[in-house]
């Protein structure tokens, strides 16, 4: 039996022919990220290691590491500001070159940067300390978050141990209606599968509506694998891929792709024809109901951000809906990166949002992860392109978060109460 | 190892419950400790004694990879957490930094531990001994690696 793609990277990254699932083997890795919370978790374990008497002078690689400001940023305390400083020092001790400071020059959140900047290349292993490090399997490449013990380790020996993940197949038959987008389809999933469906496994996505989607769109999809409890997401590189990453410099990378008898533990098929605008309930990514279900439930705020939802695609779809409209409820859009929003300036969907009435905030995790800048309070109801409703998540214990696509979102902005785009008047 | 047992029967016990997102920014670890199961339980930190077990239901620490949750936890007191099953980043984490141990175990252990049963664990016989009701419970044998890693104190320990 052949391998999948996901076998032949590791395998390649561990010298080995042959890998199957369950196989434990140590990986050598191409490239490692942290940032402003992951950063000084690492930090914090080479203190406890030098206390433990090891020396650390210098990192296996600074140029295969990179580093992002993205959730406590701008500043949102003292603490915040001093975590850059430690993480700025830190940078400079190792000769860490790609640094994406906050303000200078490109900046956004990690998964984003990942693509925006082609950090990651197909067929490569990618670890970050971050668990939405799985976004970055759409180009291609195994990507995997991790924890701070372990990304110290990677730092120091470039290399790290994974159990061979086994491989569900989520294969999309046709394009995917106009009213429906990559994070209607991934809902659908984890619905189907549930908040541990795919846990210590990887999820591939494939089929014509996969060849149909756009980069920006996958990346969505490989976001969410975490919501499922993936280890990784991946899809296969193509030519959309190629040309994605040739726009941004790249070129020469070995791509890897499954054998045409690879394994695959379960294959799961969609009609996308069938697929239709969904929303995740609190207090669970798996709690999905048809948007137009909802469709009596009061907002307070919508929140357009995230690396899940604030890609330039998703500001585009936002745009297509607030257009001429006006916002009944607080909303707020962050773009995912500087990049981002320039393009999205000289696309004039800036104007647009403000014409709408929203506030447009600069790049940041922000509420995303409950941090600062429009963190919700004790019952307030908020309409997310994030990938988490946890209790909390986004602010108070008591808030609700509903997950939904950049377009249900923005339809629900205008009405103030969950709406599914097509009955947008 | 032997502990007294504080029982929540939840699935998908995640890490933002277990040390809250706005607390990422502290890696003072016994500042952390102060903040550990938060978004569920307010009196954690006051009840919690030092060599205390936590069991829970499926899939405990999902969502970040934030290893403020085993380090909260594990500064806290916690010893080792027993659950139907893990998330994997809590998993690892809890491994290769040797905050905890991550025990998985079946549905009949789950259902007869109480509140306050005091547990002992022996990990070479991969048994657990329920003193308080006199029974004894299998537990899952750790993977060959991570049973290594275990009895090396941590990934940083281990040579492969
Ligand atoms: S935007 Fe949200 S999900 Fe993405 S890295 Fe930041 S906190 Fe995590």
């Amino acid at each position: 039996m052949g391998m999948n793609i996901t076998e032949k990277i590791l395998a390649r990254a561990s010298g080995k022919t042959s890998l199957a699932p369950d196989d434990v083997v140590f990986v050598n890795v191409d490239k490692v990220m942290v940032h402003d919370v992951s950063g000084p978790g690492v930090i914090a374990v080479f203190e406890k290691l030098k206390k433990q008497g090891m020396k650390i002078e210098k990192l296996w690689d600074p140029s295969k590491v990179w580093v992002a400001e993205d959730h406590f940023v701008p500043s949102a305390d003292k603490i915040s500001a001093q975590n850059i400083v430690l993480l700025t020092n830190f940078t400079k001790q190792f000769g860490i070159q790609k640094h994406f400071k906050y303000g200078m020059g490109q900046y956004g959140i990690c998964h984003t940067l990942s693509h925006e900047e082609a950090m990651v290349l197909p067929g490569e292993v990618y670890v970050g300390g971050d668990s939405h490090t799985n976004t970055t399997g759409a180009l291609g490449a195994f990507a995997a978050g991790l924890g701070h013990t372990d990304v110290a380790y990677v730092l120091l020996k470039g290399k790290i141990w994974f159990k061979v993940p086994s491989a569900l197949y989520f294969k999309l038959n046709g394009k995917l209606p106009s009213h429906v987008m990559a994070k209607d389809f991934i809902l659908k999933i984890i619905g189907d599968i549930g908040n541990d469906g795919a846990a210590y496994k990887t999820m591939q996505f494939g089929g014509s509506g996969i060849s149909e989607m756009s980069v920006e769109e996958r990346l969505t999809l490989t976001n969410m694998t975490t919501e499922a409890g993936a280890k990784s997401g991946i899809i296969e590189p193509d030519q959309k891929l190629r040309d994605y990453l040739a726009a941004r410099g790249a070129t020469k990378y070995n791509e890897v792709h499954g054998d045409q008898d690879a394994r695959y533990e379960k294959i799961y098929e969609y009609e996308a024809s069938e697929l239709e605008p969904t929303v995740a309930k609190p207090f669970s990514p798996e709690n999905i109901s048809a948007a137009r279900d909802l469709s009596s439930i009061e907002l307070d705020k919508a929140y357009i951000g995230s690396c899940t939802g604030a890609k330039l695609e998703d500001l585009r779809a936002v745009a297509s809906i607030l257009k001429g409209r006006q916002v009944k409820i607080r909303t707020e859009i962050l773009p995912a990166a500087i990049s981002i929003f320039k393009k999205a300036m000289d696309e004039g969907l800036l104007k647009i949002f403000m014409d709408a009435g929203v506030v447009v905030g600069p790049p940041t995790c922000g509420a995303c992860c409950g941090a600062h800048m429009g963190v919700l309070a004790k019952d307030e109801v908020c309409i997310s392109t994030t990938n988490r409703n946890f209790p909390g998540r986004m602010g108070h214990i008591e808030s609700k978060t509903y997950l939904a696509s950049p377009l249900v979102a923005a339809a629900s902005a205008v009405t103030g109460k969950i709406t599914d785009p097509r009955d947008l008047k | 190892m032997k502990g007294s047992v504080i029982k929540y029967e939840r699935n998908d016990i995640d890490t933002d419950v277990i040390l809250p997102g706005p607390y990422l920014k502290i890696h003072d670890y016994k500042e952390l400790a102060k903040h550990a199961m938060e978004g569920l339980d307010k009196d954690f930190h006051s009840k919690v004694k030092e060599g205390d077990f936590i069991v829970a239901g499926h899939n405990f620490g999902c969502g970040s990879s934030r290893e403020h949750a085993p380090i909260a936890l594990s500064y806290s007191g916690i010893k080792a957490v027993l659950a139907l099953s893990f998330a994997r980043i809590f998993y690892r984490n809890a491994v290769d930094g040797a905050f905890l141990l991550p025990i998985e175990i079946d549905e009949d252990a789950y259902k007869d531990i109480s509140q306050g049963d005091v547990l002992e664990i022996e990990t070479v016989k991969n048994e657990i001994k329920n003193l308080t009701k006199n029974k004894t419970y299998p537990m899952k044998p750790f993977p060959e690696l991570i049973g290594k890693i275990v009895a090396a104190g941590g990934l940083f320990n281990y040579k492969p």
